[in-house]
């Protein structure tokens, strides 16, 4: 299994999509560690198990979930965090993280990442379930910021105010999705500068770089295409205020060839090696 | 207005159960609330789309959209892995399509293969264990992705032509009702179209009979001779198919 120091990791990584199964099973992928989405592999057995291992025996591994749903009201499904622990407890990721959402009620589930209201009850509730998920799975989480379409009329703080309370509370970990912020800014008009003001950097773990698309009138985050520039410049900033942080490149559709997606990390590794530079 | 009220409106706003979302957002965010609605049916479409592949192609892009969309209307989603997603489309379908069978056995196709893709594992049967083995009181145990299901047409050779690529053959009923077998061997999810005779018998072994009992009902089917060859001819197939697990023992009553 390949070695990892989880608490000082900061190296570049990808998300491992299926297309590119063959590229890293059969040669010396140039990454520091690869991102699964957890839930494809919280399965009973056959191929992607089996080729999951094998990956892991190369490169370390992140879990990245999305139906954890931390902020339904409902609470957290046992049977879902069972299967997730023994994932986890199987593979020894990096980072095992989710997404600041809900995804259903009373059995029913969406499959999306829906909006929360950013309220203190929400904020209880939240609280509560990263605290339970961590408790399980004896392990910090890391929670990553969501793209949005709407805001609720009963918001009481911001997302990022909601973020520190949640890492304050709970002792959680962030997964900052710089596209994430750059489309919320864009559709509900802050300013992504604000949001890095309020975010406690300490806390930040790992980052996310994605591209999106123009909507009729909201920016949607598609992660179906290359980083655009506006998203590289708020990376570049990132890195100047917080440092060196695991970064990778999360691309879910439109998937391109591998050299593609490995000259858009090493353009990642480029601005942050750049930022270090000068803050030396 | 607590979370739970709010998060049950904005469910029924998804499945267009009637609602009124005034009390949670203003006009503006309304446009917002259409993207949500619109992704939810994409994503489990776009689903649908690979779990039910040949379905797909056999149906044509617009019918299966149409059928998918009603699926997702009258089943929304419930567990929590996008990956079940699409259970019962054969049931729905053979709402939507009465008068044509193999619309029905199709998706249940790539339904059971899609299941056997990522269910348990099985260990291979060893083959030490068959010498000096007590036939008679022996369990066959499948392995652990095996399942039946109805075969009243040629939905099979239409799967199997529609994955190779060739013009699929015209839809038919069987001369006699079978069934569709699917399992996993090794990593690949596997099928045979199987006849009456041996559906009953796999039936028979899924039930936990023996080996036994197995052949007695064959002999009573086929006569003496062509029961007993058929027993053993179906026990190497099942072996050689990978779709025996493990050979157990009949516990005998005890005096």
């Amino acid at each position: 299994m390949a070695d990892i120091h989880h608490a000082s990791f900061h190296g570049f990584g990808l998300g491992l999509r299926a297309q590119h199964y063959p590229d890293f099973l059969e040669g010396s992928v140039p990454v520091d560690f690869v991102e699964v989405i957890s839930e494809n592999f919280m399965i009973d057995g056959g191929r992607p198990r089996h080729i999951l291992d094998r990956i892991r025996e190369r490169h370390p591994i992140a879990l990245h979930g999305v139906s954890m749903s931390v902020g339904s009201a409902d609470g957290l499904d046992q049977d879902y965090l069972r299967r997730l622990k023994a994932l986890a407890d199987h593979l020894d990721p990096l980072f095992v993280s989710d997404h600041l959402c809900w995804t259903g009620i009373e059995g029913f589930n969406s499959h999306d990442l829906l909006p929360l209201p950013y309220t203190e009850e929400a904020l209880d509730i939240v609280c509560a379930a990263v605290a339970q998920a961590q408790d399980l799975l004896e392990r910090t989480m890391l929670i990553e910021n969501p793209s949005s379409y709407l805001q609720f009329t009963c918001d009481s703080m911001t997302e990022w105010q909601f973020l520190d309370a949640l890492c304050e509370r709970t002792g959680c970990s962030l997964l900052l999705d710089i596209n994430n912020i750059f489309v919320s800014a864009t559709n509900h008009g802050f300013d992504p500068m604000a949001y890095l003001n309020g975010v406690p950097a300490d806390r930040v773990r790992q980052i996310h770089l994605a591209g999106h698309s123009q909507g009729r009138d909201r920016l949607i985050d598609t992660h179906d295409k290359p980083v655009p520039p506006p998203v590289w410049a708020l990376y570049d900033e990132v890195c100047r205020r917080i440092g060196p942080v695991a970064t990778m490149i999360e691309r879910d559709d439109d998937i391109p060839p591998l050299p593609d997606l490995l000259a858009e990390l090493d353009m990642a590794r480029a601005i942050a090696a750049d930022d270090q530079r000068h803050a030396a | 207005m607590t979370l739970a009220a709010l998060q049950r409106d904005f469910r029924n706003s998804l499945i267009d159960v009637p609602v009124e979302m005034d009390q949670w957002m203003d006009k503006p965010a309304r446009a917002g609330l259409a993207i949500y609605h619109n992704a939810y049916r994409v994503q489990l479409v776009d689903c649908m789309r690979e779990t039910f592949e040949k379905t797909l192609l056999w149906l044509g892009d617009d019918t299966f959209t149409e059928a998918a969309r009603t699926h997702i209307e009258t089943t929304p989603p419930s567990g929590w892995t996008l990956g079940v997603y699409g259970e019962g489309f054969d049931r729905t379908l053979a709402r939507l399509y009465p008068d044509d069978p193999e619309v029905t056995e199709l998706p249940w196709l790539d339904w059971a293969l899609s299941r056997a893709f990522e269910g348990p594992d099985a260990a291979s049967l060893d083959p030490a264990k068959l010498v000096n083995m007590d036939w008679d009181n022996a369990v066959l145990k499948p392995v652990p992705t095996f399942r039946m299901g109805d075969a009243h047409t040629n939905a099979g050779a239409i799967w199997s032509a529609l994955s190779a690529g060739n013009n699929p053959p015209a839809a038919a009923m069987l001369p006699e009702p079978g069934a569709m077998l699917v399992w996993r061997q090794d990593f690949t999810p596997c099928f045979r179209t199987i006849d009456a005779i041996e559906r009953d018998a796999l039936g028979l072994i899924d039930a936990g009979e023996s080996f036994g009992a197995l052949c007695s009902n064959l002999i009573d089917r086929c006569g003496e001779e062509g029961g007993i060859s058929l027993s053993g001819t179906l026990l190497g197939q099942w072996i050689s198919d990978g779709l025996i697990a493990t050979i157990e023992q009949k516990e005998m009553p005890c005096g």
